[in-house]
């Protein structure tokens, strides 16, 4: 049936207007609906554009240069360089598709229309969040499978794997939103990502291996967040690295919290969302 | 006592040092269209803002049907649906699908009769699958009355709703408004446009720097407006016009104007109206006792 065909409803089937029906996670389900559309929307921008980086990231790193690069015995460059590859895509994925929406939605003015809804702080958070997660494991996962074209990896413990890239996920995603938050501009935002993010990315250890810096830039380098992060991804998959898996971990879990609260505060008290 | 659709008490606002809204009171009775006029600054939006949760005061307190928009903010969003004065374009979606999506956000699920009977006495119908950035003044502000109401609001607040909007439109959404009113949805409305408040509004509030300087049945309102206007036509030459205040009379203006060098042909005494009103009180002259 056409819409033409339908007659529309007359005021007539109302005699109130009020909806009793009322579920507050349908209010959490709905924000998260839509950060998904958005996502999908834009595909291109938030899924491809990231895969295609990867991919000449592993042809340049891995293959041209991996080849005449030899770090460890067992361990050939291009097998070290993968799984930073694929972290650096699920950190900087997370970041982005936090930042982008809450800041452009703050840019356009169309926060005022999920403001004055009874949406909680904490969901808010994690709406953003899980739409970040399910976004930078999926470009995550594409790398990691495009570079099965390039070599094997040990795949020491997916399990492991699997929830380092979560925390990381979900870290990134926090940074995301707290710099949306108080970004008053694109170019504030790109500030944060070209002078602390991708520093913090190259500088963790992404193309080389830490401990083999020359003093003090190996100590310096244990101050870096993404330094635990990408040492304990590789670690699960490599089965070895320079710091136990639970350390990493346990950093990385510890950060997310304590950055994730920091995300709540700042949803229910910032002037940079109501003034 | 049956509790107030709003009920504002002593509450103020400032940005910085400039004070929005100072020691601000008013109760909207459940069922009511309530007008809210001022001039640009008068604080109108800042108290809108406010009730909405879309800023923070600094005293006060504010409940909606009885809640505290605070300490029970969950329940007073759900029961409010804001129009915004300024277009909020979100362009990543149709209007359409972003229309479904919005009952959501307030916990609610869609109604596909009560968003049938939106779009279609919005006008919305040949636009759904059209972004935002597609559209035209008049239908984004279409658009927004129907984001404000598809979550069945108890309280629909339309900030200047029909600003920039043509007059058949201006008249569409009047008749609208009292479809929605009728049917027990209580509406408070600012406007600039003096006509819409008096053709909507049973009651209005003027505020002034951030105060509420008249709060009066329309009517009342404008019958404590005793000054008339008075147009003479001459034989020749310009219009006179003047207005005349309480007592003063008619008969000696119209002796002084005959005694010159014109014939008068005929001349018209209109009543005050709500733009006299708003002119006399928010420029300080004649302000009714509240």
């Amino acid at each position: 049936m056409s819409i033409q065909d339908k007659t529309p409803p007359s005021f007539g089937e109302f005699d109130s207007i009020q909806s009793e029906e009322f579920s507050s996670t349908r209010s959490f389900i709905t924000l998260f609906k839509k950060e998904m559309l958005r996502m999908w929307a834009v595909a291109g921008q938030t899924l491809l554009a990231p895969v295609v980086t990867a991919t000449l990231y592993l042809l340049i790193f891995g293959v041209s240069l991996g080849s005449r690069v030899s770090l460890f015995e067992d361990i050939s460059y291009i097998q070290f360089v993968i799984p930073g590859l694929a972290l650096m895509g699920v950190i900087n994925n997370a970041f982005a598709n936090c930042s982008s929406s809450l800041f452009i939605s703050k840019y356009l003015g169309n926060i005022a229309d999920l403001l004055v809804t009874p949406l909680t702080p904490l969901q808010f958070m994690f709406a953003y969040s899980l739409a970040a997660i399910i976004r930078a494991l999926a470009v995550g996962s594409v790398v990691l499978l495009v570079s099965t074209f390039f070599t094997d990896m040990p795949w020491a413990n997916p399990g492991q794997a699997f929830l380092m890239a979560l925390v990381s996920a979900f870290l990134f995603a926090q940074f995301g939103l707290i710099t949306a938050i108080f970004a008053k501009s694109f170019d504030s935002l790109s500030v944060f990502t070209n002078f602390m993010l991708m520093p913090l990315i190259y500088l963790g250890g992404l193309f080389y291996p830490v401990q083999q810096l020359p003093s003090p830039w190996n100590t310096i380098s244990m101050f870096n967040p993404l330094y635990y992060l990408i040492e304990g991804f590789r670690a699960a998959i490599l089965g070895k690295g320079e710091i136990p898996i639970l350390i990493s971990f346990s950093i990385s879990t510890g950060l997310a919290l304590a950055l994730s609260a920091y995300v709540v505060y700042l949803f229910k008290h910032s002037p940079r969302l109501r003034n | 006592m049956m509790n107030a659709a709003l009920d504002i008490s002593n509450v103020s606002k400032s940005y910085g040092n400039f004070k929005a809204v100072k020691e601000l009171n008013l109760r909207i009775e459940s069922g009511e269209i309530f007008g809210l006029l001022g001039p640009n600054g008068a604080g109108k939006s800042s108290t809108i803002h406010l009730i909405a949760g879309l800023c923070r005061m600094q005293s006060g307190t504010i409940s909606v049907f009885g809640n505290d928009i605070q300490k029970n903010f969950v329940q007073t969003r759900r029961d409010v649906g804001l129009m915004h004065q300024e277009i909020v374009v979100d362009n990543f979606l149709p209007i359409g699908q972003m229309l479904d999506l919005h009952p959501g956000y307030y916990g609610v699920p869609l109604d596909p009769k009560w968003r049938d009977l939106l779009i279609d006495r919005l006008a919305l119908t040949p636009h759904l699958s059209k972004k935002m950035m597609g559209l035209s003044g008049g239908m984004k502000r279409r658009f927004m009355v129907a984001k404000a109401l598809i979550h069945k609001p108890k309280l629909l607040i339309l900030d200047e709703p029909t600003a920039g909007v043509d007059v058949e439109l201006r008249v569409a959404l009047w008749e609208f408004v009292r479809e929605i009113n009728k049917r027990g949805t209580t509406v408070l409305l600012t406007t600039h446009y003096i006509e819409e408040a008096e053709e909507l509004c049973g009651r209005i509030g003027i505020m002034n720097h951030g105060e509420l300087i008249a709060l009066e049945k329309t009517q009342d309102l404008i019958g404590q407006i005793n000054q008339r206007k008075l147009i003479v036509k001459f034989d020749k030459g310009e219009d006179f016009k003047a207005t005349l205040k309480e007592g003063e009379s008619l008969h000696s203006v119209l002796k002084d104007l005959a005694n010159g060098d014109r014939t008068i042909l005929d001349f018209d005494l209109q009543k005050g109206d709500l733009e006299d009103a708003f002119i006399s009180l928010t420029s300080g002259k004649g302000a009714p006792q509240q």
